[in-house]
């Protein structure tokens, strides 16, 4: 097997050691998809309107969760330097992981995805369109994950550091996914998705190096 | 490649003697090139044939956008050429740049919204550019927070440089994104009527974007020097820490 | 002129944030020359 494909397979086993690390960002989406009809109110043609706009903002948050400590504990523990050291690109080492999350987030997502419907009364027709946007879109989110992660290595501001920069990046992949009815927006969500996830190793790879330096 | 002037001025202490000397000649013409602009355009310049008197709003709303958005691209512009030339002032040119280009997108924004208020009829509508300046207002915030937040003063700026040129990439797709979001929903939107500006408007305009041209390049190179001195006085306060170590 | 309370507040709204940033960048560079200036 490649670098590559071993790098991804060590942090999905990193990943399946440590089921909180999948599970709580899972959780969290879910938690939001029940949070919502309580603020809004429960009536279910309302719910199933905003059903989309309320899986993506779930989606989207969620993905937050793993951001801080998707580098730190390699950093910390040296892991990172020795990979590195030992002529581990950089920015192979951040698509690996970039993949692995897309994988350890983006799958539960997708079986996540019909329970939050089902309590929002979202119908499954419905659901099996918004569906590609969002595996799409997970793959989007692991991008800016990454670049989100490695760029706040060593720095104060938590969660709200890494809302703040995820966010902003993430509203086309959320405008574009959470219209699923639109002709050409599951393309246009696939293509936001795709130059984000090949933009995103190298600049999570030039931070990386520079966050040893 | 290289322009060999440019490395004459990599030298932080010629780099301030430089931008000592010209900064009266950016900030004073530029003051009053913005005074001249903005007085034809209240008094002078025509009212719009569909929005009357607001769009005299324009002269101070459309420059702050234009440069609110030249500032970042000179952003990422001075962040690649520290990743790539390592220049030693780019970094620092980010931090000089990232407040001045905040404000200007915040002028935008509320002079938009004020503009907005009594043609439609709300303080905020969620036109396609009011929107995309929005989000540039939160990609300079996010400039801003990693400079500070940063343990290391280096390494934030370094890292507020690559957020600089990821978000200067995705620029182009979240105002398309913005745009096409916007044609689905269709609300209000501010525009001056017709798609050529009438002449005596041009002059005005152009005249208040000069003024807050020079303004920028002016806040900038006061920033530069301000920090130039800053890193010198960090420095001397290690020399003396290592002196009486 | 109609509307005019919205047109200077515009106006006023930029003349404060540029010239207050003007300002205070100014006082900030006082600031840090004059600590330099001292024994340089």
């Amino acid at each position: 097997m490649s670098l590559f494909g071993k790098l991804i397979r060590r942090d999905l086993s990193l990943m399946a050691a440590r089921p909180g690390e999948w599970l709580m960002p899972l959780a969290f989406f879910l938690l939001v998809a029940l949070l919502l009809p309580f603020a809004i109110g429960p009536e279910p043609g309302l719910l199933a309107r905003l059903a989309p706009g309320i899986l993506w903002v779930g989606a989207l948050l969620a993905s937050l969760i793993p951001v801080s400590t998707l580098f730190a504990i390699d950093s910390a523990d040296g892991t990172l330097d020795q990979l590195l050291v030992r002529g581990v690109a950089a920015e192979t080492l951040a698509a690996a992981r970039l993949i692995a999350l897309w994988l350890g987030f983006g799958l539960p997502l997708l079986l996540a995805a019909p329970v939050a419907s089902l309590m929002l009364g979202y119908p499954f027709g419905a659901l099996r369109h918004l569906l590609p946007g969002l595996l799409a879109g997970a793959l989007g989110l692991s991008a800016l994950a990454i670049v989100a992660g490695s760029v706040t290595l060593g720095a104060r501001g938590g969660a709200g550091l890494v809302a703040l920069l995820v966010i902003p990046l993430a509203i086309p992949l959320l405008l574009f996914g959470s219209s699923p009815a639109e002709p050409g927006a599951l393309g246009l969500a696939v293509a936001t998705a795709l130059l984000l996830a090949a933009v995103a190793p190298f600049a999570a790879g030039a931070a990386l190096r520079a966050s040893r330096g | 490649m290289a322009a060999p002037d440019l490395h004459a001025l990599a030298n932080p202490l010629r780099f301030q003697r430089f931008a000592t000397v010209l900064t009266p000649w950016l900030l004073l013409p530029g003051l009053g090139l913005l005074g001249i602009g903005l007085w034809r355009g209240l008094f002078l310049a025509p009212p719009d044939y569909l929005q009357g008197d607001m769009v005299r709003i324009m002269y101070v709303h459309v420059p702050a956008a234009w440069f609110a958005l030249g500032g970042y691209l000179g952003m990422a512009i001075a962040a690649l050429s520290a990743l790539v030339w390592k220049h030693p002032l780019a970094a620092l040119s980010v931090r000089a740049i990232a407040p001045v280009g905040a404000m200007f997108a915040a002028i935008c924004l509320i002079t938009g919204s004020i503009w907005g208020k009594p043609s439609w009829g709300t303080w905020w509508v969620w036109d396609g550019r009011l929107t995309s300046m929005l989000v540039l207002f939160l990609l300079y915030l996010g400039v801003i927070a990693l400079i500070h937040l940063h343990e290391d003063r280096a390494r934030g700026l370094k890292m507020a440089g690559f957020l600089a040129i990821v978000g200067t990439i995705n620029l182009p797709i979240i105002k398309f994104s913005v745009e096409w979001w916007n044609t689905l929903h269709q609300p209000a939107s501010i525009r001056v009527s017709g798609s050529s500006i009438h002449p005596e408007m041009l002059a005005p305009l152009m005249l208040s974007a000069l003024g807050f041209l020079l303004l920028f390049a002016a806040l900038v190179l006061i920033r530069m020097r301000t920090l130039i001195a800053e890193q010198r006085l960090d420095m001397r306060a290690l020399r003396r820490a290592a002196r009486a170590g | 002129m109609p509307h005019l309370p919205f047109i200077i507040a515009a106006y006023a709204v930029t003349l404060a944030g540029l010239g207050g940033l003007v300002i205070w960048s100014l006082l900030r560079l006082r600031r840090a020359e004059r600590a330099l200036g001292g024994e340089d």
